[in-house]
């Protein structure tokens, strides 16, 4: 059994993209759009919609975000569905999407600290 | 047929004997000796193996102990998942005990999640259960509960209290009779020949003509082919909690009594052995 397909170590050459151009085409649909909100004092991202992969699992995306902010590398990120619940980082998002999406696209807070539960 | 509470009882207190022994490439003072548990099915692995640890330590030097982590048969065992849910995926046509590697180097980083302490799986328990409950009851009952309310889940859980644990957990699995279930029912589907983690997605207790859905009907539409058509040799099992449910079993009912803690209906589906 392997999840590597998501692996942290390994160096992302495809990132995100943005803005989302994908509605259109239906091969698309491997993807899904998710807004991305930061909270607190959580330095917010210019581009909130993404398009990323359904596969793409929640600690890679938290990453993503951690680089595009330029955190510090000892900085945690938490990511929030809800802004209830921490989804496990090995959690793919698409997997969020079918159950937390609405409107077509999934939200996700973003935060520096621990901000619910 | 017992009392539908006796379920609850049976589940949670669902063992598997196992057998821990150290990885031999670890470097020991003297022999290490294997270690015996029986572990608890609805707990996570952290939480029970504190003996464990300190059992290979004895004969250890602190400088060659690193995060301890636990493989089957090549497998690295992910702690974030059910004990029961890990032996049903990996070994369930083993014989038992369960044969357990312990290690305390190499961290494979690709495959597991670093657990520090026991916080670690409290947060990680209690956002499962909010999950749940987004499906269940749109958060509403977990937003209800307290902070206190939600320590006596964690702690009923880690200190193997069934009481204390469903006094609260009982809350969660209310639902309006009129509506004759949960609004959605949190699952989950694991496969051993994927590289995907599991399949989740909404599903109703009930369908819109007002019929029970079973667990036949979930597996049909989220995973039809380990189910088994006429003419054809079985292929797969399906396991919750060791147990080959009959497919026409209500969810709802399953949903209710063969949940673990984390208010997750695990599935499991597994080749059938060849042998």
């Amino acid at each position: 059994m392997s999840d590597n397909a998501e692996s942290p170590t390994e160096t992302q050459k495809e990132e995100l993209q943005s803005p989302s151009e994908s509605s259109a085409t239906s091969e698309e649909k491997k993807k899904i759009d998710v807004l991305l909100k930061a909270v607190g004092d959580t330095p917010i991202m210019k581009t909130k919609k993404w398009a990323v992969d359904r596969g793409r699992t929640v600690q890679s995306l938290a990453q993503f975000i951690s680089r595009f902010l330029k955190l510090d590398a000892n900085e945690q990120l938490f990511i929030y569905v809800h802004q209830s619940f921490a989804p496990s980082p090995d959690q793919e998002v698409g997997v969020l999407f079918d159950c937390f999406g609405s409107d077509g696209k999934l939200v996700l807070h973003y935060c520096k600290s621990q901000a619910w539960g | 047929m017992a009392d539908d509470k006796d379920v609850l009882r049976d589940v949670w207190f669902g063992r598997i004997p196992t057998c821990f022994t150290l990885n031999p490439d670890e470097v020991t003072e003297r022999e290490a000796e294997a270690y015996y548990l029986l572990l608890p099915r609805v707990s996570y692995l952290p939480v029970v193996t504190d003996k464990v640890k300190k059992h290979f330590q004895k004969v250890m030097r602190a400088e060659d102990v690193e995060e301890m982590w636990f493989e089957y048969e090549g497998t690295p065992l992910k702690w974030h998942y059910p004990i029961g849910v890990l032996f049903d995926l990996h070994a369930s046509n083993t014989v038992l005990p369960w044969n357990i590697t312990v290690h305390f180097k190499n961290f494979p980083d690709r495959d597991l999640l670093h657990c520090s302490s026991n916080s670690v799986v409290e947060a990680h328990f209690m956002s499962s259960i909010k999950e749940a409950d987004a499906l269940k009851h749109k958060s509403q009952v977990v937003n209800d509960m307290q902070k206190k309310d939600h320590k006596q889940l964690w702690m009923g859980l880690q200190n193997d209290k069934f009481d204390q644990f469903w006094a609260m957990n009982r809350k969660l699995m209310e639902y309006p009779t009129e509506d004759g279930g949960f609004r959605y029912i949190p699952f989950r589907i694991y496969q051993t020949l994927s590289d995907r983690p599991f399949i989740q997605k909404l599903f109703r207790p009930v369908s819109p003509e007002g019929n029970a859905h079973t667990l036949g009907d979930l597996l049909k539409e989220m995973y039809p082919d380990a189910l088994t058509n006429d003419g054809e040799v079985k292929r797969y099992q399906i396991l919750i909690h060791g147990i080959e449910p009959l497919l026409e079993t209500p969810l709802q009912w399953l949903s209710e009594h063969l949940s673990h803690p984390d208010n997750f209906l695990h599935i499991c589906v597994v080749p059938v052995p060849t042998d």
